[in-house]
């Protein structure tokens, strides 16, 4: 076997840890947070994001508990390991989080985002839309003579498929929602 | 004209404040008033459980309440009215969240119903001090604003300390609601950990056990674990013969005049600490942060160590260094257990290596790092913190200082045999603290000797505090180091960039003996060596302020230095100047 020819000092944690923190990738992470439903928490969550230099790639909050007047952010973030155990280290010692959940980790969940499309377009391209639309099960929510407005529900990759291949077609406009999570079983 | 007792339970939202603040136990608050926060002064004039500390600009009241927090492990409360009043209090409340010190700001606001209508004096407080608390609260309703005080009192002092702000619109503050009693249900929202897992603890004194070259370095969060941290770890150390450094915030929590002391460590830190550091192969950071003051190159930072780290705060674990055992726990429960774990299995240690390990470090210790060339005439800094710390380390002395080369001296002149008796600013570097923390800590301390080590330039950024000390009859001692320059800046300017002296010094200084007579109190100005040591006894027996004046020699430099971007064991120590440049890239480090 090859001998490790480890330079003295390359690793930020130890002797005995061989991993050179400089190679870590960033990951894509989705952390489910649940929190009193009090003014000014959603902005101490980004104040967080925003201060600390880390990444919000998709953020949904609604209320999911109106007697225990909680409720739930859902943030899909990405960046190296340790940045997000920062991420998460940091939202669970703020007051009013009462759970950090990385959904990414704890097993299997399911994501769904909800997208709106308004696409422009004649003749051929029209009925193209149409059928495509069918193809990903995408529902027409309101038709003019000359465009459509398509909901679409469903993981984020199947949105940005759906909206990859309307772009051609005259997709003019898109809503999304932002990703809602929840782990599985 | 004090008020008569009323029993009801229904109080006007002012009154309510001050009932809180008197059922938390608060005996000294330090404000200033205006508009916003009148209905609660005119409640406070109506009483006498509370004193106030009427200071002199709002920075001032919240590094007072720092240094009262500080020196006697309460929380420091603070009362300022809206808009300048809450944003003159930023710096403190930075101050204090980065070096973690418990208090209690309360700020007034406009009316709710005017709140967004950009009134006069109207500024969005919880929105400007969100990041610079550790919580903070709008109160919009005088039912829940007792609850609120004695949350804000219960955030401040538990888990991790640090600042936290109420701000209390007018309109609440003059109606009517309910008196609510402190609970214990505030645990329920916010419970942080302080109990270590076992068998973390257990891997940490296996870890303990087997190494040959370990150091003990400890922090801030020795102190705000209280005293009973200190005690422990005076055990540890003298059962165990392991060797013991500290950051800045730490100083105290180990007798400077203990055996195993190696001194500060970090930038300025001794060459003994810093090596030790560096080589140990176990290394246990007990309430510290690896900031890049201590760690430097993070890259090269103690290449061959098992780290352990205890800390209260999950975050701080893993944040800048990647440790092999991450504890999270209060420091006396955690070491405490720790201390019976070790014990229960012999108090095992390798003795033979330690031995070996103590003689490398009397090795370092011979380098004698803080050495400096005396001058015959003019007065060394290092020389005139040495005269001080000779005349009054047998004091029941509190020290403060202020932000630069002094401050750095201090830490290596100066001794200190227990905690909370130094009070400086370490996280966030706050030019302007110490006055106002010397203030603090002389109303908490009042028959104490409390003395404020200060850069001419750094004290003129609190100049305004005269005006508390001399009301209150505050005795403190303001020791300047006069060097006539931002000398700290200077330094850098003259190892990294090319002795280019850009704005490092001020060339309208006022007569500080003048300026003390100004105000009714004490100067003195010492120039002379041979006079300096009569000149710092007249400023210890005279009963009352001085503005001590030393003038000292302006280019002195402040060594040992492990410059940004290095790694602690390419410190410059001071015989190796001049040849010792430091190469630009460091430049652009702070
Ligand atoms: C509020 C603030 N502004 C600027 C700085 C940057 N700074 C650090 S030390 C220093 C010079 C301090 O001069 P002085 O108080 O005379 O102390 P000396 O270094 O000369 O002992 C400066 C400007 C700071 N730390 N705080
Ligand atoms: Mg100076």
């Amino acid at each position: 076997m090859q001998k490790l020819s480890l330079k003295k000092g390359v690793s930020r944690k130890s002797a005995y840890n061989l991993r050179d923190p400089k190679d870590d990738k960033p990951e894509r992470h989705t952390l489910a947070i649940l929190v009193d439903n009090e003014s000014g928490v959603l902005a101490r969550v980004i104040g967080l994001f925003s201060g600390r230099g880390y990444n919000i790639d998709s953020l949904t909050v609604a209320e999911v508990d109106h007697l225990g007047n909680r409720s739930r952010i859902t943030i899909v973030t990405s960046g190296t390991p340790s940045v997000i155990e920062q991420i998460k280290a940091q939202l669970s010692r703020m007051i009013p989080v009462h759970d950090v959940h990385d959904l990414t980790v704890e097993g299997e969940s399911v994501e769904r985002e909800l997208a709106l499309f308004k696409v422009f377009a004649k003749g051929e391209k029209r009925v193209e839309s149409l059928r495509l639309a069918d193809v990903f099960r995408a529902k027409v929510v309101d038709s003019t003579l000359v465009s459509f407005t398509f909901e679409l529900t469903g993981a984020p990759e199947k949105i940005d498929a759906f909206a990859d291949l309307m772009v051609p077609l005259g997709l003019r406009e898109i809503a999304r929602t932002g990703v809602a999570a929840l782990a599985r079983g | 004209m004090l008020k008569e007792p009323n029993p009801t339970g229904i109080k006007s939202g002012a009154q309510i404040v001050v009932d809180a603040l008197i059922e938390q136990g608060v005996d000294t608050v330090f404000g200033y008033p205006g508009g916003a926060v009148l209905p609660i002064y005119d409640e406070i004039f109506q009483q006498t459980k509370i004193k106030h500390v009427l200071v002199r600009h709002e920075q001032g009241a919240v590094h007072a309440a720092e240094g009262y927090a500080r020196s006697t492990g309460k929380p420091g409360v603070v009362l300022v009215t809206s808009g300048p009043g809450a944003t003159n209090a930023v710096t403190g409340l930075t101050d204090a969240l980065m070096d973690s010190i418990p208090i209690v700001v309360l700020t007034g606001q406009v009316p709710t119903f005017m709140i967004g209508n950009d009134a006069f004096q109207e500024a969005d407080t919880v929105g400007i001090t969100r990041p610079c608390t550790k919580h903070n609260w709008l109160v919009k309703d005088t039912n829940i604003l007792a609850n609120v005080i004695h949350e804000a009192f219960h955030v401040a002092i538990t888990g991790r300390p640090g600042p936290v702000l109420v701000d209390i619109p007018k309109d609440v503050q003059f109606a009517a609601g309910k008196y609510q009693k402190r609970s214990k249900d505030l645990r329920k929202r916010y419970n942080p950990q302080t109990t270590p897992n076992d068998k973390l603890i257990l891997k940490a004194v296996k870890a303990f056990e087997n190494s040959k070259k370990p150091i003990l370095y400890s922090g801030g969060g020795v102190v705000n674990s209280g005293e009973q941290a200190s005690n422990l770890i005076r055990k540890l150390v003298a059962e165990s013969n392991f060797p013991i450094t500290s950051t800045l915030m730490g100083l105290g929590c180990y007798p400077a005049s203990g055996e195993n002391w190696l001194g500060m460590l970090g930038m300025h830190g001794t060459y003994e600490a810093n090596m030790a550091m560096h080589d140990c192969d176990f290394m246990f950071c007990i309430g510290a942060r690896f900031d890049d003051r201590i760690t430097g190159k993070t890259d090269e930072f103690s290449p061959n160590s098992v780290k352990v780290h205890i800390d209260i705060d999950p975050s701080s674990i893993n944040k800048n260094i990647l440790v092999d055992i991450g504890i999270i726990g209060d420091i006396s429960v955690s070491l405490d257990k720790f201390l019976h774990v070790w014990r229960e299995r012999g108090s095992k240690s390798n003795t033979k290596e330690l031995k070996n390990w103590w003689q490398e470090i009397q090795a370092w210790k011979k380098i004698d790092c803080l050495k400096f060339k005396n001058d015959t005439k003019s007065i060394k800094p290092q020389y005139a913190l040495q005269i001080l710390e000779k005349l009054t380390k047998t004091m029941d002395r509190y020290v403060t200082t202020e932000v630069g080369q002094h401050q750095m001296w201090a830490a290596q002149f100066m001794g200190f045999e227990e905690p909370r008796r130094w009070m400086t600013s370490g996280g966030l570097g706050t030019m302007g603290y110490g006055f106002p923390a010397s203030i603090g800590v002389q109303i908490a301390h009042p028959k104490s000797l409390v003395i404020n080590v200060a850069g001419e330039a750094s004290w003129l950024m609190n100049m305004q505090e005269l005006g508390t000390a001399v009301q209150y009859n505050l005795p403190v001692k303001q020791f300047i180091i006069n060097n006539k320059r931002l000398g700290m800046v200077r330094q850098w300017q003259e190892l990294l960039h090319g002795g280019r002296y850009s704005h490092s010094w001020s060339d309208a200084l006022p007569d500080f003996v003048k300026l003390a007579e100004s105000y009714g109190i004490k100067g003195i100005k010492c120039e002379k060596l041979g006079e300096l040591e009569k000149a710092i006894i007249e400023m210890i027996e005279y009963d009352g302020p001085v503005i001590f004046d030393c003038v000292v020699e302006k280019h002195e430099n402040c060594f040992p230095m492990i410059p940004s971007g290095k790694a602690h064991n390419e410190m410059i120590l001071e015989a190796d100047q001049p040849e010792n440049k430091i190469e630009e890239s460091g430049a652009v480090l702070v």
